[in-house]
């Protein structure tokens, strides 16, 4: 913590950025988001297990200035969500500095994307035990029982969005709920409307997601969807080889193909 | 007797299935009249979100058809149609929608009889699953919602 | 520290009056247990399940009164004729709300001023009249809670239609407020007892975080003030405080359906939203999310008392609770009072 701390004091102090995204104290024991400005607010830089928040979805807010130049704090998932997001061409490298956290909580100095990149493909990279507990035990439910399941969680979400303005892949500036012509995904949050929004959330993000179960933690009714997409990234390492987050150039998987994908449902 | 007659909804693209549909046609070859064919340029061009809407405007099933792989009309659309069914699919699987009342299907432009078999084994097999109410009753659901 | 005279119900009443009350056509919604958290659910009979000592809930209960989806009307168009159908508000149906905390039950105050302000929602008021209100004061906080700073009691009555407070017994003391409390006791005469009991010595101490007509007075002059921009830096513009909130009413009309016939539905919406003012040429006057932050603040503590002579905000602290990243309101409106004050 006092490395970090130091760090964002020396480029806040160099004016090598203009802002440091992290995390501070928040309410009742919480850490939450944090933007610091000058080097004496340094000090209140936390890093610790309650630092879990996904900070990248602050890199394609633009709510600060064009040019302005951030420093972000970058544990594992933020990292691989960096790395998404420069491969789909929304991060300019020469504008963040990433000061990454590795699980043991030590400095990781970036010199640049590649930098990140490189970092990431020597970690273990396999869904963990308890993820693919969380999977299987839906898997293993009859058709019937899965519908029932799901309608029931949908039942209760009202579509905040929250899951949305979490999720650092969800970037567009025109979110496709925002359509009217046709309305692809119907407002009010009845049944119908639930279902369309969380079906295509995870389609929009099937591939895309790195797993930091952001969307979960931000629902304030604590549905599982974070369910929806992990599935998906399983499926699709499995079916296509294509994970996101560990590469800056592999084609997004389904943006492209190969003519030997192997399916078993076409007649 | 008041067989059930189901709604079947047919995405099929312009250049192979939609004429292969039409030589259907031209050779007199009978088949069963529930499916309403809906004209794409190309299985690239189908939304997933299409699927959706067409179940909850009230179709028991659907068939998705196009041309053969290596045989598009533009070369590469059918390979992303292809890609974007198997994710879907199993994102469907995943929710508990029945992924068996949707048909996917390579049929060209000489496969007339081929389409008549296709439509066939699929309003068979959905006169056996039944009406998909399931479906229905989400979209029908009273829209005065209670909270708590 | 003062012994009164209250009315008794005492716990092992309570089946017997959920009972009597869903026997007479009422639907109860109740705060029941679920896993670590409470929510309110509809129960038809009482159980050891209902918790009463809860400090609140995600979820406030205005969707009772103002349903997160609602249908306004069916519509049906022939070549000829257009005619709109609007629900049976005889069938709308008769609620008590029970254990709703002092916060919640002033809540419904706003929500009667919006939907009265210059148009009479018939919807919204047919629901209030077949609305009873249990209340039961608090006798718990967390560091959420500031209904004191906004001049709500944790042992107010306001809002409610009867009004409990758990005693050391783990019986209720009971204050009938309103004509409706009267009639529920009216309906369960044989339940309830008489008590002499001092209501005070149950109630927690909620501090006062900062006063009210100060704060009023502070957001007058603060529209350019900078500091809205860094209080808003880390706010993701999710709905998720207006969602929760007991008191927020903002609300979208969509209409569902074909040309020929189809429905008109309210469903809630937020401003905090990033296209919640979009106007259809493109232009946003509140296009930052410091804008719109802004604009939730002034209108509960500034705009509203002003202009329909009620404050947005019952200090129930759930926004602060739902917020993804922490965006504790009474933490900001303590930092806003600490600022120098803006001509």
């Amino acid at each position: 913590m006092d490395k970090l701390r130091q760090k964002a004091k020396e480029l806040l102090s160099n004016n090598e950025v203009q802002i440091v995204v992290g995390y501070e104290e928040g309410t009742a024991g919480k850490a939450r988001p944090a933007f610091i400005s000058s080097p004496d607010q340094a000090d209140t830089l936390i890093y610790d297990e309650r630092c879990i928040h996904n900070l990248a979805v602050y890199l394609t807010q633009h709510k600060l200035p064009n040019n302005t130049k951030i420093a972000i704090v970058a544990s594992f998932p933020v990292m691989k969500s960096i790395i998404t997001l420069a491969s789909e061409k929304q991060l300019d490298e020469n504008f963040i500095n990433v000061i990454g956290i590795s699980k043991d909580n030590n400095l990781i100095e970036f010199k640049d994307f590649a930098d990140i990149e490189r970092y990431i493909n020597q970690q273990d990279l396999s869904f963990t035990p308890e993820e693919q507990a969380l999977i299987d035990k839906i898997d293993a439910m009859s058709m019937e029982e899965r519908w029932e399941y799901w309608q029931n969680e949908f039942s209760r979400c009202f579509k905040c969005y929250a899951c949305r303005s979490a999720c650092p892949m969800c970037y567009c500036t025109l979110c496709i709920t925002d359509f009217n012509q046709p309305q692809w995904v119907s407002v009010p949050s009845h049944k119908l409307g639930n279902f369309e929004w969380h079906i295509n959330r995870a389609m929009h993000l099937a591939g895309r997601c790195i797993g930091c179960d952001e969307c979960s933690r931000a629902c304030p009714l604590d549905l599982p969807i974070n369910l929806l997409t992990k599935k998906l990234s399983m499926d699709i390492q499995k079916q296509f080889g294509y994970s996101a987050g560990q590469s800056l150039t592999e084609p997004y998987a389904l943006s492209t193909y190969k003519p030997d994908d192997k399916e078993t449902f076409i007649r | 007797m008041n067989e059930f007659e189901p709604k079947v909804v047919a995405f099929v693209c312009n250049w192979c299935t939609y004429a292969g549909a039409d030589l259907t046609g031209t050779s007199r070859i009978k088949y069963a009249p529930n499916v309403k064919i809906i004209r794409f340029p190309c299985t690239g061009r189908i939304d997933f979100m299409l699927i959706l809407k067409a179940f909850a405007k009230g179709a028991d099933g659907i068939i998705i058809s196009g041309c053969h792989p290596n045989d598009c009309h533009y070369t590469s659309g059918n390979f992303h149609a292809k890609r974007r069914w198997m994710v879907f699919r199993t994102m469907l699987d995943f929710l508990g929608v029945d992924v068996n009342r949707i048909t996917f299907s390579w049929v060209s432009a000489a496969e007339g009889a081929r389409w008549a078999e296709i439509v066939n084994t699929t309003v068979d097999g959905i006169k056996k699953l039944g009406p998909y109410d399931n479906y229905r009753k989400m979209v029908n659901e009273e829209t005065e919602v209670n909270n708590g | 520290m003062a012994t009164e005279n209250y009315k008794l119900l005492k716990k092992e009443s309570l089946p017997a009056l959920f009972d009597k009350l869903t026997a007479s056509g009422k639907t109860i919604y109740a705060p029941v247990k679920k896993g670590e958290k409470t929510e309110f659910d509809i129960v038809t009979k009482y159980s050891n399940d209902i918790n009463d000592e809860y400090i609140q809930t995600v979820q406030s209960l205005k969707g009772t009164v103002f349903p997160k989806v609602e249908k306004l009307f069916d519509y049906k168009s022939d070549k000829v004729d257009t005619s709109i159908q609007e629900p049976d508000f005889s069938k709308f149906p008769q609620n008590v709300l029970w254990g709703l905390h002092p916060c919640d039950a002033a809540a419904f105050r706003p929500l009667d001023a919006t939907f009265k302000w210059d148009y009479n929602d018939e919807y919204f008021l047919t629901r209030m009249k077949l609305t009873t209100v249990v209340g039961l004061s608090c006798s718990k906080h967390d560091d959420y809670c500031f209904c004191s700073s906004v001049d709500i009691s944790p042992a107010s009555g306001d809002g409610s239609d009867i009004l409990l407070t758990k005693n050391k017994a783990g019986d209720y003391l009971v204050e009938i407020i309103t004509e409706k409390g009267q009639e529920v006791y009216d309906m369960a005469k044989d339940l309830f007892g008489e008590i002499s009991d001092d209501k005070e010595s149950y109630i927690t101490d909620v501090p006062k975080k900062f006063d009210l007509t100060e704060l009023n007075k502070n957001l007058d002059g603060s529209f350019e003030a900078p500091y809205w921009l860094a209080q808003s830096m880390r706010c993701i513009g999710c709905g998720a405080c207006a969602y929760v909130c007991p008191t927020c009413t903002c609300f979208d009309l969509q209409d569902e359906g074909a040309a020929n016939k189809g429905s008109r539905i309210k469903c809630w919406d937020s401003c905090g939203f990033g296209h919640f003012t979009l106007h259809t040429s493109g232009h946003n006057p509140r296009e930052t999310q410091s804008q719109r932050w802004r604009q939730r603040i002034l209108h509960k503590f500034s705009y509203m008392p002003d202009r329909i002579k009620v404050f947005g905000c019952v200090g129930c602290g759930r926004c602060s609770r739902a917020c993804p990243v922490d965006m504790n309101l009474s933490e900001h409106l303590i930092k806003i009072m600490e600022e120098p004050k803006h001509e």
